[in-house]
This record gives C-alpha cells, structure tokens and sequence, in this order.
C-alpha cells in the first residue's frame, strides 16, 4: 500500500515522467480514497497551469510591464552601447 | 543582404529594455543579476549584428540571446553552488507527514475558483515571492521545468544532477511553493474573511 507520502512523491514525478504501470495504477487507486492527496494534486496542477500563464504574459513584449528596469540601469545600459 | 532598418541600437533600451527585463526577472528573481543581463544581451547584439537575418522580429532576436544568457548563468550557478545534501533530504516541512507517511496536516481547501488566480496580480507577485524563497537549486529546476517548459534530460545536463536527483529536487520545491502559497495567501485570505 502506498502512503501519503509516497503518492506524492510519485504525484510530482508523474509530472515530469509518464509512471510505470503498477505505480500509476497504485496511485490513482489511493486518490478515490484519500481527499487530501486528491486535493494535493489539484493544487500542483494549479500552480502549473499558474505559472505557465505567468510566463505566457511576462513573455509577451508590449503587455504592460510589472517589473520594469530603473532609469539608473537604463542610462548605464544606454551608455555601454554607445560607448563599448 | 541589406540590414534591416529597423535596427537601430540606439533604441533598443527604451524598446526593449523592460520587456528584456522582465524576462530575466522572472527567470532569476534578482534586479541586479537580470539587469546585468539585459545589458549583456544588448552588447552581444549590438557585436552581432550583422548576424541579424530579419526573418524573426528584432524582440524575438533580443530575447533569443537573453534565453542563452539566462542558460549559461543557470550553468554557472549549478557548477558554482552544486546539490547539497539539504537540497535533497526527503520533504520541505517534516510535520506534514506522521510517523507512517500518512498527512499529519493536509492541504486545506482553496476555496472559491482558483482557476481564475492568474488574473489576480497580488496572487501573482505572491507566487513570484514562494518562487524567490526557495533555495536556488530548488527555484532553478523548478523554473526551468515549469517556466521555460525543459523536459528533464535538458535540464539534468544543465543543472548537471542526475534524473533521480531531479525528480527529488522538484518535488521538493513543488512542495515547498505549494505549502508557501496556503500559508501567504490562502490562509491569509481565510483570516481576513471568516
């Protein structure tokens, strides 16, 4: 029987890598019966789909910056080009 | 091949400069070290010009250098600063678990639709603070695999760990973020509206 524990573990790795079959099947079986684990890994998926959002944003040139350089970096950076 | 005249150095900072910036931010959660690295991009690109075909956008050339930059610091800090034996021990907090590897405190319900989550900013920069706030190793992997989307062969040369020492790692890290969101903003909410 697997553990909390362990299905966690095997939740984050299964992530990363399609399991072997005896553990995938392990795993799902302890999530139709273990709420918390269900709801660990909603969580995980969650912060995934989050992150990946985030980035999609933060990548898309012309959205309206959150973090943007300071004027002091700016004129630095300006000057190294004009003068290298 | 003529150069394309929309290249013009002296305007790449005010173009591209918060764009670039906030790129590296989010990748290496440290103002100095991304704005260094914006400056770096600029002056590879600025020495690389000619090598410019125009068939991808000027943003996309620029951020294409960066990716390479971030790459090589990521490479950089691993060969610096490798695995220790804290970035591997079993799990982030030792009380979630009892003595049998059953919860001794589960994850708590997040309530309402945390769907929609992405589009509040404050959660976000929450995020972006759990992120910041785990060891460098932990953030690293995590980052790239999540952010930059590597599959976990690229990132094990990168990082130079082992794929088993991998998996540990970002385990522990998706852990360790999860458990910081519940506490910095799940449970905050919950105490502000009971």
């Amino acid at each position: 029987m697997l553990s909390c524990k362990d299905v966690t573990r095997l939740l984050s790795e299964s992530m990363d890598h399609s399991l072997p079959f005896g553990k995938r099947i392990g795993v799902r079986v302890h999530l139709l019966m273990c709420k918390f684990c269900a709801r660990y890994e909603r969580q995980l998926l969650l912060i995934r789909e989050t992150v990946r959002r985030l980035a999609a944003m933060e990548d898309t040139p012309g959205e309206p910056p959150g973090e943007t350089l300071s004027e002091k970096a700016k004129e630095r950076i300006r000057n190294s080009l004009t003068s290298p | 091949m003529a150069k394309p005249a929309n290249l013009d150095p002296s305007e790449w900072v005010d173009r591209y400069g918060d764009y670039l910036f906030r790129y590296a931010m989010l990748r290496l959660r440290d103002r100095s070290m991304a704005e260094d690295l914006v400056q770096e991009t600029f002056l590879a690109a600025l020495k690389g010009r000619s090598s410019f075909s125009g068939n991808s956008s000027e943003s996309t050339w620029l951020v294409g250098i960066l990716k390479h930059k971030i790459m090589d610091h990521f490479r950089h800090e691993a060969r610096e600063a490798p695995l220790a034996d804290a970035d591997l021990r079993e799990q982030a907090d030792p009380s979630s678990f009892d003595g049998a590897g059953h919860w001794a405190k589960g994850p708590t319900d997040w309530g309402g639709n945390p769907a929609e989550l992405y589009r509040e900013k404050k959660f976000l920069d929450q995020l972006t603070k759990c992120l910041a706030g785990l060891s460098p190793n932990h953030a690293n992997a995590f980052t790239l695999r999540e952010i930059e989307g590597a599959d976990t062969g690229e990132i094990c040369k990168v990082l130079n760990v082992t794929e088993t020492n991998l998996w540990v790692i970002l385990h522990r890290a998706r852990m360790q973020l999860r458990q910081c969101l519940e506490s910095r903003w799940f449970n905050r909410k919950t105490e502000k509206e009971p």
